[in-house]
């Protein structure tokens, strides 16, 4: 049977997201609490987090989570890190065995910087050199996979049901101003780790439910700007487009929204002129980065996050705010059960961005 | 009559007991095919004449006619087929080049239709464009590499000129002369109705459709016929003919005898004489000329008006596509073995050029490896049928589509393939006034609008149905094909899966 990256394997999911606004740090037990409420949405075949703000102490430096089939993948890839980056500390990321996660890989943990002969060579920005340096380990060193590449961010993710994978990680010994979830409820059995979610490059995170009728047009276009969509995931090809109008074409969130949600023409038609032409060109130019489908994301980055609906709302999604800190979720009862006491609680339109910033955040 | 060695491939097959002797079909045949006995009261006929247009046999009022296929055969002989002997025989009675009009009818793969679109099922919902917003609208033009902010940091609007289409279909180049003047006009009002453009071949524009501007393409082929800078600026768009699917690379010849009229003064040459173009453009004969006919036309056109520049398929196809884009053009049309045309020489038309199926697949894929297919839009033609090639032709990679043969039909061609004569019954390849009149283009442009209504109802319902409510999500989205009966290689080619993967 063909893996997850070898063929395209269709699956419905539930996402839930915390963040704060201020920045207060909280333990990863509660984003746990909250996706295990979904535990019929997802099937056991994937589960992981993100978490934002987690390690402050090497907040410089970018965190390279990397799951290995074997030793040899693994001195392969850390030869090659060692070669590009300056590697300030290693280790195997903790977890604890529980029987609800077998066939683990090895699990390893690297804080690392460019070299700065390596980056001036390359004549690439820093983001831009490490970006290129995980895909060249994802595609080009057999068993070894980089799966989280922030700075003072990670994602922590396997087969198997979220809450599981949570416990599996020690996630409650985490501290963090943002986290997501993913639980899973693929339409086939590819028992891969790097197929769970969330996806993620850099900073970007994103968790996603749905499936997106415009894949192959997403894919092929992004992949014309130098990405490479090994794991043939929805949510793959979204952060690759949202690194690409984020990082790379410098817009802003709201923009970004506009441009993989965008407004029906016939909304477009109705909007004052400045607008319309804003909206317009948005669709012009990012015609190939309009994503149709069901889906309900929440991308996680540097200082906040984003959760959208697409522009039908095909998938379920609401929002609840308590003081600083803003809920997101698949279902509402996912929010209730670690915050019963909300200030208001809604579901946003479909296309109708979500953008919560760290206060003094503007992106 | 002088033996010719022909024994006519089609009769007319007359009913006497429903013929009247209304003598209608005896009006109608441009070709004298029917004819009344004074005699004997009956009406008769020559085969021989018949060239399977059907205007009789629709105009009959008691249905007393059809055409069949004549029982007649040769001793049967797979390698001397009736066909090539036939024209082999004309060949030598003739000492000419056989003429065709229309499109390549040989038996070569259709691979449109041995590709399948996928539907959505339980995983994803599909969508109803009767209750939900189903959108086709497509822009065609360059696309810049980057966005620009201003000081304010507001988006400037950086885009190069871009047309608009109400639906991904456009009329494709047939001129004022090979077509009528009531075609052309059908063609020009449907455009407008449609909000899709039409293109004038290379024929100029007749000052009476100049008003139809804004849903005109005007065209710029070797023989430069008609061509002037209030014609360039006429249009949304200009496209530089630099070949044609149904004859590549040769050049093209109206006869004398339709160049008269406005037909002359609208193509700027004396009436009577032929105009012949030229098989390549003789300022053209390498890349880096064509770039320099491209931006000419954009000096003229103060950089208003997206190029498009027109290729046949040929083997070569995406190598030169992806010459074109570096050359400043800004859309590409690409035009397959199947394209129809007023008339080519029947052996180029049968056998060269590749179907445009595959050089579609190859050219996006080559574009996309280069990096350069935002670059370009592209647009295809020769031969799209029906909304379900469209469908197929967006998903691989397709942002808009040509159709000429389709729109004729529309018109009432029936595919007689006879247009080189200039007798065209319906009055759409004629120049002969009584001919012409009969096509009506208050009814003509109706039409048109009908059947591409209908198209874009089917193109919404297929795109609804996979799950798709805006065209640009279909763009080059070959997951959504599977093939039938293909080879490894045509797969590979065609950048899809076979059906079952």
């Amino acid at each position: 049977m063909l893996l997850e990256g070898e063929t395209r394997i269709p699956s419905g999911c539930a996402i839930s997201g915390i963040i704060n606004k201020s920045g207060k740090r909280m333990s990863g037990a509660a984003i746990i609490k909250s996706i295990a409420v979904m535990h019929d949405r997802s099937n056991g075949l994937g589960g992981g987090f993100a978490a934002y703000g987690i390690y402050p102490e090497y907040k410089n430096y970018y965190a390279m989570h990397v799951f290995y089939d074997s030793t040899t993948a693994k001195k392969e890839c850390e030869e090659f890190l060692e070669k590009h980056f300056d590697i300030i500390n290693l280790s195997k990321i903790p977890t604890r065995k529980i029987k609800e996660i077998t066939d683990e890989p090895l699990i390893w943990r690297y804080f690392v910087i460019p070299l700065p002969t390596k980056l001036a060579d390359s004549q690439l920005d820093e983001r831009e050199f490490t970006a290129k340096c995980v895909f060249r380990i994802n595609t080009k060193i057999n068993g070894a996979h980089v799966f989280s590449s922030g700075k003072n961010m990670g994602v922590f993710k396997a087969v198997g049901f979220p809450e599981d994978v949570g416990h599996f990680y020690k996630l409650e010994e985490y501290e963090g101003w943002c986290f997501t979830a993913h639980g899973r409820y693929p339409t086939n059995t590819p028992g891969w780790w790097g197929g769970a979610h969330p996806f993620a490059l850099l900073d970007y995170s994103l968790v996603h439910n749905g499936e997106i009728s415009s894949y192959d047009a997403n894919r092929r276009a992004i992949e014309m700007y130098g990405y490479k969509c090994t794991l043939q995931t929805d949510s793959e090809v979204i952060a690759y487009i949202i690194d690409y109008l984020h990082r790379k074409q410098k817009l802003s969130f709201k923009e970004i929204a506009s441009i993989i949600a965008a407004p029906f023409w016939q909304t477009i038609d109705r909007m004052p002129p400045e607008e319309k032409e804003i909206h317009e060109y948005l669709r012009v130019m990012f015609s190939a980065q309009l994503i149709t489908g069901p889906f309900s994301i929440i991308v996680g980055y540097e200082n906040g996050l984003m959760a959208l609906n697409d522009r039908l709302k095909l998938r379920s999604m609401v929002v609840g705010e308590r003081g600083d800190t803003v809920y997101i979720s698949s279902e509402e009862a996912a929010i209730r059960i670690i915050e019963p006491n909300l200030d208001k609680i809604w579901a946003p339109k479909g296309g109708q961005p979500v953008i919560v910033n760290l206060n003094g955040g503007n992106l | 009559m002088a033996v010719n060695y022909l024994y006519p491939e089609y009769e007319v097959a007359r009913n006497y007991d429903r013929c009247i002797t209304c003598r209608a079909c005896e009006q109608q045949c441009s070709n004298q095919v029917h004819e009344y006995l004074e005699d004997s009261g009956r009406m008769t006929c020559d085969d021989s004449k018949c060239v399977n247009c059907h205007r009789c046999v629709t105009l009959c009022p008691t249905r007393a006619l059809k055409i069949v296929k004549s029982g007649n055969t040769y001793k049967e002989n797979v390698n001397w087929s009736g066909k090539t002997i036939d024209e082999l025989y004309r060949q030598a009675s003739t000492g000419g080049v056989l003429l065709s009009g229309m499109g390549n009818p040989e038996k070569y793969p259709v691979y449109f239709d041995k590709i399948l679109l996928n539907a959505s099922q339980v995983t994803n919902p599909s969508i109803d464009p009767l209750r939900e917003p189903m959108e086709t609208k497509v822009f065609l033009g360059r696309k810049p590499s980057g966005i620009v902010r201003n000081e304010q940091g507001r988006i400037v609007n950086n885009l190069p000129p871009q047309v608009s289409l109400s639906m991904p279909v456009m009329f494709s180049a047939m001129s004022y002369g090979s077509i009528s003047y009531n075609a052309h006009e059908s063609l020009a009002r449907a455009a407008e109705e449609l909000g899709i453009l039409y293109n004038t071949g290379e024929g100029g524009l007749h000052d009476d459709f100049y008003r139809y501007g804004k849903n005109t393409i005007v065209q710029v082929a070797s023989g430069r016929f008609g061509v002037h800078p209030h014609y360039l600026n006429s249009g949304v768009a200009i496209e530089i003919k630099m070949g044609q699917g149904a004859k590549p690379g040769i050049g093209g010849h109206l006869p004398g005898t339709k160049i008269v009229g406005d037909i002359s003064r609208t193509r700027m040459i004396p009436e009577g004489s032929d105009a012949i173009s030229p098989a390549p453009h003789h300022d053209i004969y390498s890349i880096e000329d064509l770039r320099q006919l491209v931006f000419s036309l954009k000096e003229a056109t103060d950089y208003k008006k997206p190029v498009i520049v027109k290729i046949a398929a040929v083997h070569n196809v995406a190598a030169i596509a992806s010459g074109i884009a570096r050359s400043g053009a800004d859309i590409i049309a690409i035009d397959g073995f199947r394209g129809g045309t007023g008339a080519a020489p029947t052996r180029i038309r049968d056998h060269v050029g590749i179907p445009i199926e595959l050089a579609l697949a190859a050219t996006d894929k080559r574009l996309r490896d280069e990096g350069i297919r935002d670059s370009v839009s592209i647009v295809v033609g020769g031969s799209i049928r029906s909304s379900a090639d469209i469908v197929k032709a967006v998903a691989l990679g397709a942002d808009c589509v040509y159709i000429a043969t389709g729109a004729l039909l529309a018109l009432g061609c029936h595919l007689c393939r006879s247009c080189h004569s200039g007798k065209c019954n319906w009055g759409i390849a004629t120049q002969i006034p009584e001919l012409v009149k009969r096509l009506n283009p208050d009814i003509g442009y109706k039409r048109l609008v009908n059947l591409l209504t209908a198209w874009k109802h089917e193109i919404k319902e297929m795109m609804g149905g996979m799950g798709i409510n805006s065209i640009e999500s279909l763009k080059g989205n070959r997951l959504m094909l599977r093939g039938v009966g293909l080879n490894e290689n045509e797969l590979d080619i065609l950048g899809i899966k076979h059906a079952g993967e």
